[in-house]
């Protein structure tokens, strides 16, 4: 395991480091106001996933006071610090870290303030929810509201505060239900959907066919009532009311003339294969060529992984009131910070005078249409002088968000006569899994009013995420082939190729433990050796009741990684049924075992794992962007579909705490070994291998030949 | 080109000059101002725009505002008060069955309405119940849960 990146802590320490390098002061990260509460500063975002109940909890913790006397605000520019991106299960990690720190900070502040009024040594003084006391004098107390009287801290974050040890958390690893959902239950605004300005007109873009189409002419005398915006090919209608935006943006008469070409949907796979790419060796142990000469056994098998979609609930929605000289943006983004450099280069303005506040939205899994949304709403703003709300159509959303991109991926081993794996190739044809807004061009407005995407990825990233697994494989060559271009435009969705790697190289050890005869759960134990890998791996086969017999047509499956290949350990086993007759397959249950160290909520945590497990699910069985020669086709819940209440197996989460090991995200790790525990499942019932997702029933008939 | 429209919304009489072909939706987030209720895909296969149509569920994306005055509407926001949550409001508190909470509104809305129909369902006839509804994160189990626990409530409190 040559490839590994330094142990999370301090990894954890390196990134926030970073963070913490800029927003330097406990006064970035938190304020205690005169009436006792706290404000916490951050830089993260709740997207869905309770990430704010979570931070406050971390503070809480910390600072030692009540979780209710908390409010957290976060993802403001103009209030929070930059963290970057809300993205990749890492905010428990480093917004975590960093919160963590500057509240211990904060605390060692406090107590060295009453020390000096109390008149005690901090050695005496006791913390308790705010209030400061002197140890056996009862009567000696002040709280921390007193302390600062209104003040600032003023004081460095030194990386030096004494921290909590886990066995003293009283806060931290409690279920503490989540601060957002009385809300949400109840019908207060809650969402980005929900900004309502004084003067605010509601605008729709009127899209292009499809991506490269270009504006032929556009009849503004087929609309009334509504302002018709047009730059370039970006073509808007802005109106007083929401209803009169939707009907004019689909009765304005408006030619295009495509200009795309895709090759046939049936051709994808062949298409990447044979695109030229830029290689990128990531592990090269042993000898592997030599090893492969040697191999009593050796197989090869090629997978396959579509575009699919964020599909969130609620289409993308912003609001933006654009001024001559300020700009405000209310956006569900991931990242209020880069979208504000984006949107000040739309505009033509100064970031300085650009501010971008976090609403909620629907959930979004990774960079989907909020982004674009919010350029659209503050382009058409800055045009129209007036506030402006956009909210895009259902088909706009599944033909225009950046999908999750295609990939192919091909392993390749050898084993020895004792069954044990002494060769390993894996290759992995992608793009890169990085396409978010870094300027003008990146933003789909700015594409259409500037001219074309440029198709130069920013970096080649997250196609090889889990590429490498976390066997014992003496000898193993990993190759990324990255494309240049997707032929969608794409991003990143949960997991990045996280899902695709590790539905290759999990179906693929089962492969081999077939061609073993060995029990699946066995031959991986005999390439494990990391006793946290082999503990969930136990875990899952445990609780899944593996090896007891099973009715016909019913089968197993296992599925093991750690995420990233160094932070969450994960293993699920699927129990699915397959109907041999049509090849539709039922998945009864799903156990997955869990190990991201320290559990700061457990009931937030299972309800993030569950929701993994049945989107990745959904994602495994229903979920394929279709398209034709210049048109995406799936365009609505009939022809994307996903997974339906009455669909829904049993869900069983085994949690494995190690409270004295980091905490590392969860947000994404459950998602990678669903769809390979489900293909092996289909295969211990019915022999059929299916590499290719979604697992359609004519796929899986096909397979049982 | 509009007309004036007299709805009962969360048993207030409220007055729209609206065009008779506006989608409910619209009328209930921009001239009432309500949030419940939100835009999910204007096709009533999401079922995020529910609300009430006397004691019917219905897609507000879908039903004209012209076809909606005849009965009462009831919003998430008329269920139950923050102060005194509806006990299908307090079921999915309980069961802590949102992530995002975007299809929450109609999951809410959909349940209410199903079990004022049916107070005993079975576990299949709940999933039937709330097919018509998406949930795009994944919470479906607590959701499962939360209509069996707000059945069991309702049955106690005798609602």
């Amino acid at each position: 395991m040559a490839t590994r990146r330094s142990g999370s802590s301090e990894w954890s320490q390196w990134v926030a480091g970073g963070v913490l390098a800029q927003a330097n002061q406990v006064d970035d990260w938190i304020a205690i106001e005169p009436d006792g509460n706290v404000t916490v500063f951050s830089g993260k975002v709740e997207l869905g996933t309770g990430v704010k109940t979570a931070l406050a909890q971390i503070v809480a913790e910390e600072l030692d006071v009540p979780f209710d006397r908390i409010n957290t605000v976060m993802g403001d520019t103009a209030l929070t610090p930059d963290e970057g991106y809300t993205a990749g299960s890492t905010t428990i990690q480093f917004g975590g870290f960093a919160l963590r720190q500057a509240s211990a900070e904060a605390r060692q502040a406090l107590l060295e303030l009453a020390s000096d009024r109390l008149d005690a040594a901090i050695e005496e003084l006791i913390v308790h929810d705010g209030v400061i006391s002197v140890s056996h004098h009862p009567d000696r107390t002040i709280n921390y509201a007193e302390l600062l009287g209104g003040k600032k801290f003023q004081r460095r974050i030194t990386l030096t505060a004494p921290l909590k040890r886990p066995a003293e958390y009283r806060i931290v690893g409690q279920l503490i239900p989540r601060v957002d959902l009385p809300r949400k239950i109840s019908g207060a605004a809650s969402f980005v959907h929900d900004v309502r300005l004084t003067g605010m007109l509601h605008a729709r873009v009127v899209r292009p066919p499809g991506p490269g189409a270009k504006l032929i002419s556009l009849d503004e005398a087929s609309v009334s009532d509504v302002r018709v915006v047009h730059l370039g090919n970006f073509v808007g209608v802005v109106a007083e009311r929401e209803e009169r935006a939707v009907r004019a943006a689909q009765q304005l008469k408006v030619t295009w003339r495509a200009t795309t070409h895709w090759p046939q949907q049936a051709n994808l796979y062949s298409y990447i294969r044979n695109q030229p790419t830029t290689d990128n060796v990531i592990v090269e142990e042993g000898k592997v060529d030599a090893a492969f000469k040697r191999a009593a056994t050796r197989r090869t098998a090629t997978y396959a992984q579509p575009f699919q979609a964020h599909a969130s609930i609620g289409p993308s929605c912003a609001v933006a009131d654009v001024q001559a000289d300020r700009a405000v943006i209310w956006s569900n983004s991931q990242g209020v910070y880069p979208l504000r450099g984006a949107l000040a280069e739309l505009l033509k303005m100064s970031p300085e005078q650009v501010q971008v506040i976090h609403a909620e939205g629907a959930g979004s899994y990774g960079h989907n249409g909020s982004d674009d949304a919010a350029a659209d709403a503050a382009i058409l703003s800055q045009v129209v002088g007036k506030p402006v709300r956009v909210q895009w159509s259902r088909q706009d959303e599944f033909a225009w968000e950046p999908y999750a991109p295609a990939m192919v991926m091909e392993v390749s081993g050898g084993l020895d006569r004792q069954g044990q794996v002494i060769a390993w190739q894996y290759d992995v044809w992608t793009p890169s899994h990085v396409g978010r807004p870094r300027g003008k061009s990146q933003l789909l407005a700015g594409q259409l009013i500037y001219g074309q995407r440029s198709s130069r990825p920013q970096w080649f990233g997250g196609g090889d995420r889990n590429a490498p697994t976390n066997y014992d494989f003496p000898h193993q060559r990993v190759t990324a082939h990255w494309l240049a271009d997707s032929l969608l435009r794409t991003s990143s969705m949960r997991t990045l190729g996280g899902a695709a790697n590790t539905f290759a190289n999990e179906s693929f050890m089962d492969e081999l433990a077939a061609a073993t005869q060995i029990d699946p759960l066995e031959f991986r134990l005999r390439h494990l050796t990391d006793p946290r890998a082999i503990e969930v791996v136990r875990a899952a086969a445990q609780r899944s009741e593996w090896g007891t017999p099973l009715p016909a047509g019913e089968g197993r499956g296992l599925a093991f990684a750690q995420y990233e290949n160094e932070v969450a350990y994960v293993a699920t086993v699927a129990h699915v049924h397959v109907e041999p007759l049509s090849g539709a397959i039922r998945v009864l249950r799903i156990v997955t075992a869990h190990d991201c160290g320290l559990i700061i909520n457990p009931d937030g945590l299972r309800n993030q794992i569950e929701g993994n497990v049945l989107q990745s699910l959904s994602r495994a069985l229903y979920e394929e962007v279709t398209f034709d020669e210049s048109h995406i086709t799936s365009i609505d819940w009939d022809s994307y579909p996903i997974l339906k209440f009455s669909d829904v197996p049993d869900v069983d989460v085994v949690l494995i705490n190690h409270p004295d090991q980091p905490a590392v995200g969860a947000g994404e790790p459950a998602t990678i070994t669903t769809a390979p525990a489900i293909a092996n499942a289909i295969f211990h019932a019915s022999g059929a291998r299916v590499r290719q997702i979604p697992f359609t029933p004519q796929r899986v008939k096909a397979a049982l030949g | 080109m509009t007309s004036q429209f007299t709805l009962t919304v969360n048993g207030q009489p409220y007055s729209v000059d609206v065009a008779p072909d506006t989608p409910l939706l619209y009328v209930l987030r921009n001239d009432l101002g309500l949030n419940g209720a939100q835009f999910g895909c204007g096709s009533e296969r999401c079922g995020a725009c529910t609300v009430l149509l006397g004691a019917k569920a219905i897609k507000s994306c879908k039903v004209l505002v012209s076809e909606a005055t005849l009965g009462s509407i009831t919003t998430l926001e008329g269920l139950g008060t923050a102060a005194e949550l509806h006990p299908v409001q307090r079921a999915f508190l309980a069961e802590q069955a949102a992530q995002c909470g975007y299809c929450t509104n109609g999951l809410i809305m959909t349940t209410a309405a199903f079990l004022w129909k049916n107070p005993h369902p079975t576990d299949q006839q709940i999933r039937e119940a709330l097919n018509g509804n998406l949930c795009r994160c994944g919470t479906q189990l607590r959701i499962l849960r939360a209509v069996k626990r707000a059945a069991e409530l309702l049955a106690a409190e005798g609602v």
